[in-house]
């Protein structure tokens, strides 16, 4: 009996469109199933990253833990799209933004129910897993 | 030390959908380069090929050029940094002689962005930043502009209206410019008027008018050495000062929002190398992807202290009888930005500066120019200092 392989492309969940299948952080995915946004620190050196990732540049080590991305960031920019590329037509309009937590920083989606002229550089908003319609996760940043 | 010169320059007409294959595309940039040098295939040691080959059906078009333009059976080789490819390749040149590998190399930048359909270009814009962690949220390079545009007008009071006085100043010139795609005047009734394509809405607070178009073409430069310049070439114009540097593809990774490190940096080393400061440059070329981009090239190159570009564009000090020319020739916004032309584009118009050639936009006797360009959103930084 010949072993069939199994492939762990758990990744191509993120997002409303997945461009990447297979990774070695695809636990991101089971985080998000589990409600919360993570990111990874290295267990050698201490660096934290926020886009998680396997491998650490400082001590070259790839041995990381997983953290929780909690509290409160602060808005740093957005922009508002009005035009999207092939595959987020049905999202538009809607707000990219960037979050600062001190030691990282989170780029992502504002909520959709967060109205654009209550946004305001500078204020304090969480991040929260977002089941999109098409049954794909992603987080998005919604007011205090 | 012996010095590296740009001998001959060369460009097609940017447009919208070329009528020919990108080799056809390419000799257009080499024949007028070369013919402006006065040199022959012969004399060419070498080709540096730069594009962004997501718009190519062509696999390693490098080797198609050689073979088309003459070239065989010299080297060639391709060389990528997106929007900044080209200026690469004439860093990549500048190596090649100065090593002493080559004596006269050409560096070709080209693209033909209707090489593929609407729909397969979309799909690669959405893959223009960091796919596994930008994209799935849906982003394009208008957008990422934005933020930028949003963090500066946030920091310094920047407005829309500052930025509208940008693309106004390209479309002065761009009417001047038989090579470029936009030919139109604009005015900030276009801007203000509701109704008007200028000021629909892209990625706020970018509008239409702030962005410039993709287009078709290629543009040539011959690079020499000091030794074949001179048996060459009545003005040569000589390589000052050479600076590169690259940043965190996702904004997440980047501190500054209100301009760019990556030419900030670049700047930095090409001042350093070509032993001059800011107050120096005579004439400009910069990267006006989006007018914002050009804002914060004023500040990044030094130009102006961070924050105060906007006085620069509303004195019209970066007009052609202003203290700092820049994009004199109607910039990307007017010429167009066929990705990896761009950067030979840019250095053609500052070497023919340099020359007291540029006709109608002829800067007053300028001695030393500057070209900023720039890859993807920051992501690559080139600047390049040139002097008679």
């Amino acid at each position: 009996m010949g072993s069939k392989r199994e492939v762990d492309d758990r990744f191509k969940k993120f997002g409303t469109v997945s461009f990447t299948a297979i990774s070695k952080i695809n636990d991101f995915i089971d985080y998000l199933e589990d409600g919360k946004v993570a990111g990874t620190k290295c267990k050698e050196c201490g660096l934290v990253f926020f886009p998680p990732r396997a491998d650490c540049y400082q001590c070259l080590g790839s041995d990381m833990e997983w953290f929780e991305v909690a509290g409160a960031g602060k808005l740093l920019t957005y922009s508002k799209l009005q035009f999207a590329p092939v595959g987020f037509d049905q999202d538009v309009p809607y707000c990219i933004a960037l979050l600062d937590y001190g030691h990282y920083k989170v780029f992502g989606r504002i909520a959709a129910e967060v109205p654009e002229e209550e946004l305001q550089v500078g204020m304090e908003m969480t991040v929260a897993v977002n089941r999109l319609p098409n049954g794909q996760l992603n987080y998005v940043f919604q007011k205090i | 030390m012996s010095r590296v010169a740009i001998i001959g320059v060369g460009q097609s007409k940017f447009v919208r959908q070329y009528p020919g294959s990108i080799r056809e595309l390419a000799f257009e940039g080499f024949k007028t380069a070369m013919q402006d040098a006065g040199i022959g295939v012969g004399d060419v040691g070498a080709s540096v090929i730069c594009s962004a080959p997501e718009y190519d059906k062509q696999r390693s078009p490098a080797g198609i050029f050689a073979e088309y333009l003459g070239l065989n059976p010299q080297p060639t080789f391709y060389v990528e940094t997106l929007c900044s490819s080209s200026s690469t390749g004439l860093r990549l040149a500048y190596s090649l002689v100065k090593s002493g590998l080559h004596d006269v190399v050409a560096v070709l930048g080209f693209q033909k962005m209707s090489e593929i359909s609407s729909a397969e270009s979309q799909e690669r814009m959405g893959r223009g930043a960091d796919i596994q962690w930008e994209s799935p949220f849906g982003t394009m390079m208008p957008a990422y502009y934005a933020m930028y545009a949003r963090a500066h007008m946030q920091a310094y009071g920047t407005t829309p209206e500052d930025l509208a006085l940008i693309r106004v100043k390209a479309a002065t010139y761009g009417q001047l410019n038989e090579l470029a795609v936009y030919r139109k005047p604009v005015t900030m009734e276009n801007f203000t008027s509701a109704d008007d394509r200028m000021a629909g809405p892209v990625a706020a607070p970018l509008r239409v008018g702030d962005c410039c178009a993709n287009a078709d073409g290629s543009s040539c430069l011959i690079v020499a050495s000091e030794e074949k310049a001179k048996l060459f070439s009545k003005k040569p114009v000589w390589i000052l000062g050479l600076g590169a540097a690259t940043a965190s593809v996702n904004l997440a990774g980047r501190d500054l929002l209100t301009g760019l490190s990556v030419a900030k940096q670049a700047a930095g080393q090409a001042y350093e190398m070509a032993g001059i400061t800011a107050r120096n440059v005579d004439v400009a070329e910069v990267h006006d992807c989006f007018t914002i981009a050009e804002l914060m090239a004023y500040e990044n190159l030094g130009f102006a202290e961070p924050g105060e570009g906007r006085d620069l564009i509303r004195g019209k000090e970066t007009y052609k009888d202003g203290r700092i020319p820049v994009n004199v020739d109607g910039g990307l916004l007017s010429k167009g930005h066929p990705i990896g032309a761009t950067g030979g584009s840019q250095i053609r118009t500052i070497v023919l500066q340099l020359r007291g050639e540029a006709g109608d936009i002829q800067v007053k006797d300028p001695e030393i120019g500057l070209v900023h360009n720039i890859g993807g959103v920051g992501l690559y930084g080139n600047v390049t200092i040139l002097g008679r």
